[in-house]
């Protein structure tokens, strides 16, 4: 993990409520692996206080990609930065998807749940550099938090689409993309990022076919680094369930280790 | 050269910069970050005899210019500390403080126990000052007579030289600092967080899971300097400033109110190397001021009301 204390944007993009950030870090690039993420400082004042955690989105040589979903007021801030502006950022942090597996040339399902995409995007192409057979599954609430839909069509990824509101692909969860695929071909492995709730259902309907998953999962967190137990997720470890760091020994876990929140 | 040494009477520290308990890790988290060799010392995360699991999350959330946390003092255990950590820390030439926790004083003083003699080991620091494991934030350092008996039972069981931590959520914090005294503690840090709430209006409910945390950061360096400085003016006990330190003049500001060592906690977060370049901006500030012994500067606030005041 290294920090840069002034990596350049050098793209910025806005859509609807989302925002690309590309940012020109040799000492941090080189280092990062899909499902990873940064530590990102979003003004130098004291507010806001922290820094916050955002996932990886591509990595092009010395060149870094963030893609957020403006939620609050540091998202906010931070999709405020133009081109040619700093960011202080740390990373890159965490253990990712692990990738390099033998998928035995069946295809591998990358399941994304709105802003989830963002590492997603990544770790899709590394697979595809790899030659491995990938399949997308994209869900969202409407066609508007599908953001990427045209980049990863325009890159030739095989994809699939739900929306609850029915505005782009078949009306539904992406979980009835799955369940429908399921019945032809069950992939080498599953990867996926999203809500909770859809994640929770997607291993769910992952473990009842046998097929083996990871999960991002996401939290507030205070450093990043392991240092304040503030960002902790319930994780069977020898077969006993702790509240484990998601900074240190995730973000990414496999599913099924992730003990899932009840539903309400 | 500007002699940044501190002497705390039972401890020659190199610098004044001490790195916060809780924020700190068990010191290690940070070696990719700094060299650990640079600080004044550091306290690592509070330590009970058993493993603890904490608070159920959400156990962070950010307030303008602070953070409120709970966590619950998650931690590893004394005994896996001194078997798995402590042989790690033995390399690095620097004040290792052990911050001790106990459910009750027997505990504080079994943990205590478990260390005393330990080689590497400079102080304890009793956290009798967490609000965040009972439900109302209740902790002996809200109470002058729960504050003895915990010091009195540690000094009881072990020599190494003892630091109370204490908490800034009473009415006067002078009545707790003479009983941590009177018991027998070395010094004295102050203060812990401050006992907040955080909601949400939409959902109207609590941010946090265990809903009081302990609020840190930029936003109580007013409030921490004031109580250090009531302290200072009453008692004569080596003072550690801690609240919201994230700079140089901020250190030196708890310094100039009476304390001799400052700790920097919730500044980790923001910067790993937060500790370093307070160092350097202390040397700095000194360099420019003509100061070339830093803790001549210790309590030297240049009073505009009487100390009877206070």
């Amino acid at each position: 993990m290294f920090t840069d204390k002034e990596a350049r944007i050098v793209k910025k993009t806005l859509q609807n409520d989302f925002a690309a950030l590309t940012m020109e870090s040799p000492a941090i690039a080189p280092h990062c692996f899909p499902g990873q993420f940064l530590m990102v400082r979003v003004l130098p004042q004291q507010y806001p206080l922290l820094r916050r955690p955002l996932s990886i989105h591509d990595r092009i040589q010395s060149r870094l990609s963030l893609f957020f979903k403006i939620t609050g007021e540091g998202t906010a801030l931070l999709a405020r930065k133009n081109e040619g502006d700093t960011v202080d950022i740390l990373g890159p942090l965490g253990r990712g998807f692990t990738f390099d597996r033998n998928f035995k040339a069946k295809p591998v399902y990358v399941v994304g749940g709105g802003r989830g995409i963002a590492p997603l995007y990544f770790l899709a192409g590394e697979l595809k550099k790899r030659r491995v057979h990938v399949r997308i599954f994209y869900g969202g609430k409407n066609s508007k938090e599908l953001p990427l839909l045209a980049k990863m069509r325009s890159e030739g990824f095989n994809l699939d689409c739900s929306t609850e509101d029915g505005s782009y692909g078949i009306q539904g969860m992406v979980t009835d993309l799955l369940k429908k695929s399921f019945k032809s071909e069950l992939p080498a492995f599953l990867y996926a990022c999203g809500p909770e709730a859809m994640m929770k259902n997607v291993y769910i309907l992952a473990s009842e076919h046998g097929v083996s998953s990871e999960f991002s999962l996401e939290s507030i967190m205070g450093c990043g680094i392991g240092a304040c137990w503030g960002c902790v997720k319930r994780i069977r470890k020898d077969g006993i369930g702790t509240w484990v760091k998601i900074c240190e020994d995730g973000p990414v876990f496999p599913g099924q280790d992730i003990i899932w929140e009840k539903n309400d | 050269m500007i002699d940044l040494s501190i002497d705390l009477g039972f401890l020659k520290l190199k610098n004044p910069v001490l790195a916060a308990s809780g924020t700190f890790g068990y010191g290690l988290e940070f070696a990719p970050y700094i060299d650990l060799n640079k600080l004044g010392g550091f306290v690592v995360k509070g330590l009970y005899f058993n493993a603890r699991e904490g608070n159920p999350p959400p156990r962070l959330v950010e307030t303008p210019a602070g953070l409120i946390n709970a966590i619950g003092l998650q931690g590893i255990g004394v005994k896996k500390f001194t078997n798995e950590i402590l042989p790690r820390l033995l390399e690095f030439r620097t004040a290792l403080i052990i911050n001790v926790c106990g459910d009750d004083e027997e505990e504080y003083a079994r943990v205590a126990e478990h260390l005393d003699g330990r080689k590497g080991i400079s102080a304890l620091e009793l956290n009798i000052s967490c609000p965040n494991l009972k439900q109302d934030g209740r902790c002996p350092a809200m109470d002058p007579d729960s504050t003895y008996r915990v010091v009195k039972r540690v000094k009881n069981a072990t020599s190494t030289p003892l630091i109370t931590k204490l908490s800034p959520n009473v009415t006067d914090i002078t009545a707790i600092a003479i009983s941590a005294h009177e018991a027998g503690s070395h010094a004295l840090s102050l203060v812990n967080t401050f006992l907040a709430l955080a909601i949400s209006l939409e959902d109207r409910k609590p941010k946090l899971g265990n809903v009081f945390g302990g609020l840190s950061g930029p936003c109580i360096k007013p409030l921490a300097l004031r109580m250090v400085y009531q302290t200072s003016s009453r008692l004569d006990i080596p003072l550690i400033g801690i609240g919201g330190i994230s700079s140089g003049r901020d250190a030196l500001e708890f310094m100039v109110c009476g304390a001799k060592a400052v700790q920097v906690g919730t500044a980790n977060f923001i910067n790993p190397d937060a500790t370093v370049a307070i160092i350097a901006e202390i040397e700095e500030f000194c360099r420019q001021e003509g100061i070339s012994r830093v803790e001549d500067i210790v309590g030297t606030l240049k009073e505009t009301v009487k100390k009877s005041r206070l």
